[in-house]
Formats: structure tokens, sequence, C-alpha cells
């Protein structure tokens, strides 16, 4: 019998099972990106910043090499990295709480900059890990258990539209807004990743793409429901493709 | 020999010195009293081919020394007090991590925004620092030659035990100028093998460099691995100078830094008074047992600080009869004079 290998596990992985929730956006990402340094073949030559939130443990999965950074610090470790080994691919893997909040001046500056690292941020509309809470991106009248009457503007404020704001900002190369709802998106989302990454192996500099990922636990939802919900309300919200790209 | 001598302010000795050591990674954030460190660092890190980096905040510049520190590099930052309280959260991780790291305070008066004289009101966040069971190594010198001597030190201190160190002085050592030698050697570690830095999986497994230690029983083991090192350092690294310790004797100074300096002035002025000096030079580790050998024969200890009594705690656990020990401290950018301390030894030795 001839054996013909037509998927398998990437490389970049470990053989430790995702922990993520069911339905969560985070592991189908995760096995994106290691798909992506297998095809760059670029296993050996990744350091990858892992945030504090729900992906912190993003270092059980990759088999590649992984530090983790104090909340929101993660582009500032990542710069550090990037200027002392230029010629490794560094990418910071940052949630919504991490990025929009309280790392804010992290991720404005390095984009500022322009430092040539790539930026994957998961935007699940919540604080994950702690139960979530209100983020910066948690959309108008989305109950959270922060705000369980509902984000009102008035005592909450807006929705964080982190590509559009950032996108004038001379250091910034690429920006492209995704999400993993199904298999075409899951491609698209890939595609995505590969060019940021593509573009720091040119030296281009800064990119950074956000992933609309979903949330069941917290949402209160089931899996499908929850891509429903992307593609029904917070893609609304956000709407997907590319914000800007030099190219 | 080449003659090496230079007249130089204290904080740029204190560029001098990392660069000197192979320090090629620096990230500073403007703050008075130690502004001379980045800008002067500015030049001669480019001259050396290193990487100098203005960062944002006193978060992004600890931050940036970590990841340096994560890819192997020879990294430092410096700042003064209220910086230093921003970077308590990312030396603790640093310190979690076990990454080596140079951090410099030069001290202003706090708390608060205070004001930016010299200080010495960061002992606790030196010696007793952020959240978590660890610790740093404390150098604090006294004069510009050991503002050079100990941070060049301080990276090979720093690589030895994947440590950070700190380097404690303050607004009035990094601004006077003096005559220093520099040393123009290699530091011996400098070419160490950092095996644990991530520079990429060549031929291996993924590595990890993480605080973040949830399986139970895990994080109180790593706590107890660090116990073992801040033990050998204990061991190793105390240091301490004693001036005019002699037999007979009778009162005994305890300082540090610039009231050490300032202390011996008032040693100086005293004449017939049998009276010597006790200046920790690290911090941490303490010279608790050293300093209580000497106490123990001595009638008076008088502990002078530039802050409300610090040390003074230090200075408690080390000596038996703590009934012996008189304090004189100026808070909030006070420097005393040497007569100031000369007069406070007569008064209370004639009580």
């Amino acid at each position: 019998m001839i054996e013909k290998i037509i998927y398998k596990k990437p490389d970049s992985l470990t053989d430790v099972n995702f922990s993520y929730c069911p339905g969560c956006g985070h592991s189908t990402v995760h096995k994106i990106i290691a798909e992506v340094i297998d095809e760059l073949a670029l296993r050996e030559n990744t350091i990858a910043v892992a945030p504090v939130g729900c992906a912190v443990f993003a270092y059980n999965f990759w088999d590649f090499d992984v530090t983790e950074a104090p909340h929101g610090r993660t582009p500032a470790v990542a710069t550090a990295i990037k200027r002392v080994l230029p010629d490794r691919l560094v990418f910071s893997y940052q949630g919504d709480g991490d990025l929009a909040s309280i790392g804010m001046a992290e991720i404005v500056h390095t984009a500022n900059r322009g430092e040539n690292i790539t930026v994957i941020f998961i935007n699940n509309t919540n604080y994950g890990m702690t139960g979530g809470q209100l983020a910066p991106t948690t959309l108008l009248n989305q109950k959270t258990t922060t705000s369980p009457f509902g984000r009102d503007a008035k005592n909450y404020g807006y929705p964080f539209k982190m590509l559009e704001f950032l996108s004038p900002l001379e250091g910034v190369k690429y920006l492209e807004r995704v999400k993993v709802t199904d298999a075409a998106s899951v491609v698209k989302t890939k595609n995505a990743i590969k060019k940021g990454f593509s573009y720091q192996l040119q030296n281009i500099g800064f990119s950074m793409i956000e992933v609309l990922s979903s949330c069941p636990a917290n949402w209160r939802k089931e899996p499908l429901d929850s891509n429903k919900w992307i593609e029904e309300e917070i893609s609304k919200v956000y709407p997907v493709g590319k914000i800007k790209d030099i190219k | 020999m080449e003659n090496n001598k230079i007249l130089i302010k204290g904080n740029h000795a204190i560029v001098e010195a990392a660069i000197d050591a192979g320090c090629r990674f620096y990230a500073g954030y403007p703050i008075t009293p130690q502004n001379e460190i980045p800008e002067y660092m500015s030049i001669k890190m480019k001259e050396a081919g290193g990487i100098f980096m203005q960062a944002e905040s006193e978060l992004i510049s600890i931050n940036l020394v970590y990841g340096a520190a994560v890819a192997g590099a020879r990294a430092m930052t410096t700042s003064s007090s209220p910086g230093i309280s921003l970077m308590q959260e990312g030396i603790s991780y640093m310190a979690g991590c076990e990454l080596p790291g140079v951090i410099v305070n030069v001290q202003r008066g706090g708390p608060g925004l205070g004001n930016i004289s010299p200080s010495q009101s960061d002992y606790f966040q030196a010696v007793k620092p952020g959240h978590g069971d660890y610790r740093l190594i404390v150098l604090a010198p006294y004069n510009t030659q050991e503002m050079y001597d100990f941070t060049f030190e301080a990276f090979d201190l720093a690589d030895k035990y994947r440590n950070p160190v700190m380097v404690l002085t303050d607004g009035l050592l990094g601004q006077i100028m003096e005559s220093i030698e520099l040393k123009r050697k290699t530091p011996e570690l400098l070419n160490q093998k950092k095996d644990w830095a991530l520079t990429g999986a060549k031929g291996r497994k993924g590595k990890r460099i993480v605080s973040l230690l949830m399986e139970p029983g895990v994080l109180e083991k790593h706590n107890f691995h660090l116990k073992e090192k801040y033990d050998l350092i204990r061991k190793t690294e105390k240091r301490f100078e004693k001036l005019g310790i002699t037999e007979d004797m009778e009162y005994l100074i305890v300082a540090f830094g610039t009231v050490a300096r300032i202390s011996k002035g008032a040693i100086k002025l005293s004449r017939d008074i049998k009276i010597g000096l006790f200046r920790p030079i690290t911090l941490f580790p303490f010279p608790y047992e050293e300093l209580k050998e000497i106490a123990r024969k001595v009638k008076k200890i008088f502990v002078f600080e530039m802050n409300l009594g610090q040390m003074l705690e230090d200075v408690k656990i080390a000596v038996e009869d703590s009934e012996k020990i008189e304090f004189y401290g100026r808070p909030g950018g006070g420097v005393p004079t040497s007569e100031e301390l000369l007069n406070f030894i007569l008064k209370r030795i004639q009580k």
C-alpha cells in the first residue's frame, strides 16, 4: 500500500494539546502561524513574544523560541530582540487588553518607530483570561462582566479601532484585518500573516494583522453562534480587509 | 602603560564604564539628575556600534532591556527615583526570568515628584524591591572612581548570577567631576556563552524565557532555586569598607554612598574622638555579620543617611544592642555637612 501524507501537524507546533476553550480563535491562529513559519522554513530562526492573557500559554504550543512580556510591554520586548538579532523573525502576539489598553504606548511608539517586527493582534472584544471584562474593543451595548448593562459610550467610551488609528503613522507599512470564521477566511488570514512575515524578512518595516477572533465562553455563545456574531456584528464595527499596504 | 586618568563627571563615568564593560544596548528616558547619561550614551554607543534607544517611558526602557537580555545582549538602563518606581514591574520580571541587566538609579528627593536634589530615599526600593520574592545585587558607589568601577563590574555580576544588578547612586555623585582611572580591560565574563538566551531554535526544540509558572508547586520550587542563588550571592559578593577601625575605638559611623563620604569629613574634623567608619558597599548582600562584629566593641553607633532611616533597619538587624544606635537623617533632598554630622555626634556623646 502506498501511503500519501495529505496533512500533518506543523513542525512548529509541539505535541501539547491546545488548552483553549472550544471554539476559541487562539488555537486556529496559533496553528496558522506555525504553518506559515514551516512554509517559510523559519522554525529555527524565529523568536516570538507572548502576551499576558489567554495566549500567555502560546509557548506551550509553539516549538520555536518564545518569551513572554509584562502586560502590554510585548512590542517593547519584541523591539529589543529584533534590534539585537536583526536577521531573526520576531513577532509579538497580543490580545486586545494587552495591545489596545495597557500596552497602548508600547504599540503606538513601536509602530511609529517603524520597528521591523510583525504584530499579531487578536481582537475578541474582551479580556478572556480574567473572565470576560470590558476591553477597549468591546462593542457598544455589548455586555461584559464589567459592563453588565452593556457598553454605553458615555461611561465607557467607544470601541477602539486600532488599525485605523495606527494607519496614518509613517513607520507603519502593512495593516490588515482578518477573521477565522470559515475555511475561506482562514486562508486569507494565513496569507496576511505570511505577508507580514515576508515584509519583515525584506526589512520593509512594521506590520500588524488584526484577527477578529471568537471567545464563546465569555460571550456566552455557542461556537457557531460566535462565528455568526463576528460575521454579523463585529465585522460591521471592525471591517475586514487591507487597511494599509505600502507595496 | 597608557595613562588612563581623566577628569570626568559621575554620570559620564557611568557611560564610559558601560561601554568598557561591553554593554551594547542602552535604553533610557529623560529625568533629572541623570540626563547626562542618555545624552553622552547617544554618542558613545554609536561610536561603539551598539544600540541606543530613547524609550518613550521608563516602562518601555526596562522592557527594552528585558528584550535585549532575552536575546543575549549586555544591556543597561538608567533613571532617577520616580522612573525607577515605574521600572519595578519589569525588574521583577527580569528577576523571575533570571535575566541579567544593569539598572543605574541616580537618586533624587521624594516621595512623589519630590525634587532634583541628591537623596538616598530609594534604599528600600533597591534593597527590598517590587512584587515577589526576589533580590537585586545593589552596589553603592561613593566617588566618581567607584561610579566607573561598580558600573563596569555590575555587568559581570549580572551575567554571573543571571540577575539584575542596580548601581544605587545619587544626584550629587552624578553631577560632581573628579579625576578617575579608566580600566580599559576586557571584562572577565564578556564572552561567556549564554546558552539560555533566545536566538532561534537552531537544531533544537524551542526554548522559553518566562516567569509565569502555573503548574502546582513549580513556582514555589523556582523561588527556592532563586533563594539558593541569593544565598550564594550573600556568601560570595558581600563588600564593605572599614576606615579608622581600631582596637580602642569607642564610636562607629555606619553610612553608605554620599553620606559615607561626608562622614569621612566628620571623622577628620573630630580630632581626638575615637571614631571609625563602616561603609556597606553592597547594600544587598548587606554585610550583617561584619558589622555585628565591630558593633559589639563600641559604645555608640551613628547611622547617617539622606533619608528617614532606611538602611537603619538593616543596621538594627546586624547590631545586637540596638539601644546603642543613634540615627541622623536628612530626607527630601537634604544633604548634611561634615560639621553637621560632627555636631550631632558631639551632642550624643556628651549626653
